[in-house]
Formats: structure tokens, C-alpha cells, sequence
């Protein structure tokens, strides 16, 4: 099962290999993986570092950029628009834009809920499962379901259960009357911890699939020695699988990571991301879906998101591609 | 090597006891079990309900009339069903002609993806360097990246980039369909080059080394030798490509401007506006977008959880 990256059966034959390549073979490899590679340069990695360099002019994405410093717009034609601000796109989203630190916060929470709730949970549903009962394969479904959905739609189908004058919560409690009703979407006290359900109503079913593969992968040889030692459910579980799941925890610490980074569609379907739901994603998207268009302000917003999510992205390679200390 | 059965990826969790392995533990153990498995049953039954009910409470109110739901409410024993309100929506709305964008967008984007995914893998595998680590990495990473990272220079470059009138009626990559399907495709190819890069160094090498005897191309052995044997992977990448471009949203919300160029996932948004004052036509409007993954949720399941799982496991 582990088998590293890096090397293939083989490869001291490399002299051969670099000879057998004829000129068409080389005509169409450069053509079809250049084109590949130019597409992720020009569409992903260019981009990514091109929101660094745009986050230090201050453009609204009207007329060229110029590398002469800003001045107060008037003083000179153009000097506000297109120039180089410094750090000041970061200086005011820290404190002159008040979104910015609920975002950052909510952003804070939704990992916080993630890694205590919803990781946790998909990650019981599947040891219960492997486990073995009953229903398994209905359970699995059940819980699976979620992921299949798009994000947009699990919004729309939550405001059934949240809607405040007809939604399934509501009329339960019978809190349906504009006297006393519960508006768990609109107050920015609790829509967020309501988003949180959604959310975790997916991310649950996603890491339960990915746990059960990784279960699989663990030799039932192990649990039943632990299990003639005497040792228990959980004391297996805690010494005996969840060690040898590594690789999958790693994993699905990443997902987690980045699933909270990515987070968009839930707030953005239910308010545009305002009011409560700021996140990092939205307050980025607004700066070039808006009327007003600010580039370099969004391309800053977009460097922080990219700064944190080069955390999970490094911890994802190095464990896919660090080469291992022994092989079986 | 990928440890996932791509037969079928859940088989050792499908059939409860039956695929409980016996110990001689076990039967020492079962009367103390016995309660603890109850609780198990019974909770994963409630989990599972509780997972099941916005969709089915979403369905029943897209089954009933308005008349009925005005007069008694929403939680209320059904005087009528009816599929009215989905013949409503789909005759009132533009709903056909989303359905076609995102066919439009999907289509291509999938093969796209996984014809070029596929070559730059194998590729890849064929010998190990400096450079094709460094090609695998970035291929890989790149589809990390929040989309959100990437948005306001992709807008600006998009809005740069001419197309002919045939590719793009605005002119540029941005509202466009064709500038979404390259945003996809490449996106989601990095994605693909990491799975099967993987999945190809399980592919025996003598295979190719009797090819290169006979002085076999490059292309013939990646495209008669290499493709019909990861038949199975590039089955569930499909699989789970189609899904998360169809249900992708943010692309087409951040690139394209014009209300029809949306795919339905997209237009959800100017859907539900559409119908504001009908929550039933709302939720018909919703279930419907839903059908294609629903589709690909019963019959192909196997397939998505086995492409979802290929990309996570590798020791």
C-alpha cells in the first residue's frame, strides 16, 4: 500500500527512455502536456500570484496600471487609480472594514465547528458502520446523499426547514406567527450557528465516505489481537485504527481545512453573505461582482485566503509526495 | 497503489452481521454486546431520518398545491398530490434552457479534463524527475486552492482575452460558456493528473517494455496500451467530475454576467426569485436542478464514492 511517488520500477533504465521519445512522439508530447501545463499556469498559478502583486495598487480596473506611487485623486489625472499603494489595501481591510474581522471570525468558527462536530461525527458514523449493522448500506446512503447535492441546493431545500412563516422548524414549535417567530436566518445572532447545520450536514456524510475507505485498509488482524488482549472498543479504536488510519486523517484534515476555506455557496445563496454570514471567500467575490469594481482591495483579501490555505496545501503534499522511510 | 476496490468500494460495510468478522471473542463478548448494538441501530437509524428529512419534507412540499399549503400550512396532512407545480416550473421558467448550459459546460469540460489529465499522467509516470514531481505538484495543488483565491485576476484576465464570435457572442473569456468550460476543465484536471498518476503506476510495466520493443509511439502505448486499463478510474472520475462541475456555482456567478449564459446551478439564485411567492414551484424548482446528481446518486454511486476515495488513499 505504500508506494512512493517518486520512484518507478524501473527507472535505471532512464537512458533507454529519453532515446525511444522519436520527433513525433516529442511534437506531441510538448503540444498536449505544454498546453496542459500553460492552461494551470495561465488560469490558476498565474492568477494566484498575480492577486499578490495586484493587492499593492489601489485599481479599480478602469485604465493601466503605473508604478508611480498614489496621490490624493485630483492632484493629478489618473494618480488615485492604478497606482502603487503600498500596503495600505491590507491596512484598511484591517481597519477601516468592518467585514473584514467578522469574516475572519466566522471563517475561525467554521473550522472550529468542522474539526469538533462535523469531522468528528462523520468519523463516528463510520466506525459504527464498519462496525457492522443492520442497515449499513441504508445508513450509508442516507448519510452519502448530502455530498451529491450541490452546495446551492442544500441552501435552498435548508429554507424549507428554516424559513421563518411556513418552514418545517417553525411549525413544529408553533413559532410561526409574526408575534413570535423564529427568524433563524435573518438574526445575525444565530443564522450563522444555522448555516453551521447545513454545512455539517454535508461535511458529516464526506468524511464518513473517506473514513469507511480508510477503514477498510486497516487489517482486521489488528483489532481482534487488540481484542484478545483485552483491550476495549475505544481502547482499540484509539490505539489500534486510528493510528494506523494516518494517512486518511491526514487527509481529511485537509479537506476540512480547505472545505472551510472554500466555504461560499451556503451564505451566498441564503443573503449574499452579509448581515451575520461574512466570509473571507464572499468579501473577495464582492469586489469584482459589485458595481464598484476594487481590484487591488480584493486581490489583498484574496492573499490572505491564499496564505492560509497554503498550510493545509503544504501539509497535503508532503504527505502524498515526501518519500517514505520505509516501504512494504 | 490505490487500496480502494474499484468493484465495489463499499462491500466490506454493505451487509451488517454478515460481514462481521467471527472471533472467538465475539461470541464470548455478544450478550454484553447486545445493548450497545441496539443503541447503534437505533441511533444510526435516527441519524439517517434526520439526514433524509429536509429532502423529503422539500419533496412533500413541492407535491402539494399552493391552495392546499395556504390553507392548512405547510406541516399538514396532504389533501392532494400533484406534479402540477413541476410541469409549472418547468413551462414558466427558463429551467430547459439552464438545464441546456449545464449540459453545455459539462460536457466538455469532463472530456476535456480527462483526456489531457490522462496524457499529462502518464506522461508523468514514465520516468521519475525533478521536473515531473514538479509537474505533479503543481497540477496537484493548483485544484487545492480555494476558487476564491484565484477570482479577482482570473475576472481581469478573462475580461482580456478575445474570442471569436463562433466561441463567444460577448467577445472575451468572461460570460461566456466557453471560458467556463476551460475554468472547469482545468480546475478539476489537476485533480484527475494526481488520481491517475497514481493509479497508472499500478499498471505493469513489462506491458511496455514488450510495446517498446515493437516500437511502439508514445501515443500508441498511452492510447491503445495505457487507456483500457484505467478503464475503472477514469469511469469514476467521470462520474464524480460530472457531478462537482454540474454542481459547481461560484465559477459561473464570478465569470459570467448575462442571466442566460447561467448553468442551472448558477441560476438557482434568479430561480428563487423568480418564483418568491411560491415556495412550492420553489421547491420544485429545486428537486428538479437536483435530478441529474439524483440520477447519478442511485445508479452510479459506486463509481463517485470510488473516484471521491482514490484521491484520498495512497499510503
Amino acid at each position: 500500500m505504500t508506494q512512493t511517488s517518486t520512484r518507478l520500477p524501473g527507472s535505471h533504465q532512464r537512458h533507454d527512455r529519453v532515446r525511444r521519445y522519436s520527433a513525433r512522439d516529442r511534437i506531441v508530447i510538448s503540444v498536449i502536456v505544454g498546453l496542459s501545463s500553460l492552461a494551470m499556469i495561465a488560469f490558476v498559478w498565474g492568477p494566484a500570484i498575480a492577486s499578490v502583486v495586484l493587492s499593492f495598487f489601489r485599481w479599480n480596473g478602469v485604465g493601466g496600471l503605473h508604478l508611480s506611487a498614489c496621490v490624493a485623486s485630483g492632484a493629478v489625472p489618473g494618480g488615485a487609480n492604478g497606482c502603487v499603494y503600498g500596503v495600505q489595501n491590507y491596512v484598511n481591510a484591517a481597519t477601516n472594514y468592518p467585514p473584514f474581522w467578522v469574516a475572519v471570525r466566522n471563517n475561525a468558527l467554521w473550522l472550529l465547528v468542522f474539526m469538533l462536530f462535523a469531522t468528528p461525527l462523520g468519523m463516528f458514523f463510520a466506525l459504527v458502520i464498519d462496525g457492522g449493522v443492520k442497515l449499513g448500506r441504508f445508513y450509508q446512503s442516507a448519510l452519502f446523499l448530502p455530498v451529491m447535492l450541490s452546495l446551492a441546493l442544500i441552501g435552498i431545500i435548508w429554507q424549507f426547514m428554516y424559513s421563518s412563516n411556513y418552514g418545517l422548524i417553525n411549525s413544529v414549535l408553533g413559532r410561526t406567527s409574526n408575534a413570535n417567530l423564529i427568524d433563524w436566518l435573518g438574526n445575525p445572532k444565530i443564522n450563522f450557528w444555522a448555516i453551521m447545520v447545513e454545512a455539517s450536514w454535508r461535511q458529516a456524510g464526506y468524511v464518513m465516505v473517506l473514513y469507511l475507505a480508510g477503514l477498510k485498509s486497516v487489517n482486521p488482524a489488528l483489532k481482534e489481537a487488540a481484542a484478545i488482549d483485552g483491550a476495549n472498543g475505544w481502547k482499540t479504536f484509539w490505539h489500534v485504527t486510528f493510528p494506523t488510519m494516518r494517512p486518511i486523517n491526514i487527509v481529511v484534515l485537509v479537506v476540512t481545512v480547505i472545505e472551510t476555506l472554500r466555504a461560499f455557496d451556503l451564505v451566498y445563496i441564503t443573503n449574499f453573505g452579509n448581515n451575520g454570514l461574512e466570509l473571507l471567500s464572499v468579501l473577495v467575490t464582492n469586489n469584482i461582482v459589485g458595481e464598484i469594481k476594487r481590484i487591488g482591495f480584493g486581490s489583498a483579501l484574496g492573499v490572505v485566503l491564499l496564505l492560509i490555505s497554503l498550510i493545509p496545501i503544504t501539509l497535503f503534499l508532503w504527505q502524498m509526495f515526501a518519500p517514505k522511510k520505509q516501504e512494504d | 497503489m490505490p487500496t480502494v476496490d474499484l468493484a465495489d468500494p463499499m462491500r466490506p460495510v454493505s451487509t451488517g452481521d454478515s460481514g462481521r468478522r467471527p472471533t472467538v471473542q465475539g461470541a464470548r463478548n455478544r450478550r454484553r454486546r447486545r445493548p450497545l448494538a441496539i443503541a447503534a441501530e437505533i441511533f444510526m437509524l435516527g441519524a439517517a431520518i434526520a439526514w433524509l428529512l429536509p429532502v423529503l419534507f422539500t419533496l412533500y412540499v413541492a407535491l402539494r398545491p399552493k391552495q392546499d399549503t395556504d390553507q392548512t400550512g405547510y406541516l399538514s396532512i396532504a389533501q392532494h398530490l400533484t406534479l402540477s407545480n413541476f410541469a409549472d416550473a418547468w413551462r414558466q421558467s427558463d429551467i430547459i434552457h439552464y438545464f441546456w448550459n449545464s449540459v453545455m459546460i459539462t460536457v466538455p469540460a469532463v472530456l476535456i479534463a480527462l483526456f489531457l489529465s490522462a496524457f499529462v499522467a502518464f506522461f508523468i509516470t514514465r520516468k521519475s524527475s525533478k521536473l515531473n514531481l514538479f509537474l505533479l505538484m503543481m497540477f496537484t495543488a493548483g485544484n487545492l486552492l480555494p476558487q476564491q483565491v484565484v477570482i479577482t485576476p482570473l475576472f481581469r484576465l478573462y475580461l482580456a482575452i478575445p474570442l471569436p464570435g463562433f466561441l463567444s457572442s460577448s467577445g472575451t473569456m468572461y460570460n461566456s460558456i466557453f471560458g467556463l468550460i476551460v475554468i472547469n476543465a482545468v480546475f478539476q484536471g489537476g485533480f484527475c493528473v494526481f488520481v491517475l498518476s497514481n493509479y497508472m503506476r499500478t499498471v505493469p510495466m513489462e506491458m511496455y517494455e514488450a510495446a517498446r520493443v515493437d516500437g511502439a509511439s508514445f501515443w500508441t502505448r498511452f492510447w491503445t496500451l495505457t487507456i483500457p486499463n484505467i478503464k475503472p478510474a477514469l469511469a469514476a472520475l467521470a462520474t464524480l467530475l460530472t457531478t462537482w462541475i454540474y454542481n459547481d456555482f461560484f465559477w459561473a456567478i464570478a465569470l459570467v454576467s448575462s442571466g442566460d449564459r447561467l448553468p442551472i446551478t448558477s441560476a438557482l439564485n434568479s430561480l428563487k426569485g423568480e418564483f418568491v411567492s411560491n415556495q412550492n414551484q420553489i421547491a420544485a424548482v429545486a428537486l428538479l436542478a437536483a435530478v441529474p446528481t439524483l440520477v447519478i446518486f442511485v445508479l452510479l454511486q459506486k463509481q463517485f464514492v470510488s473516484g471521491l476515495t482514490l484521491g484520498s488513499t495512497k499510503g
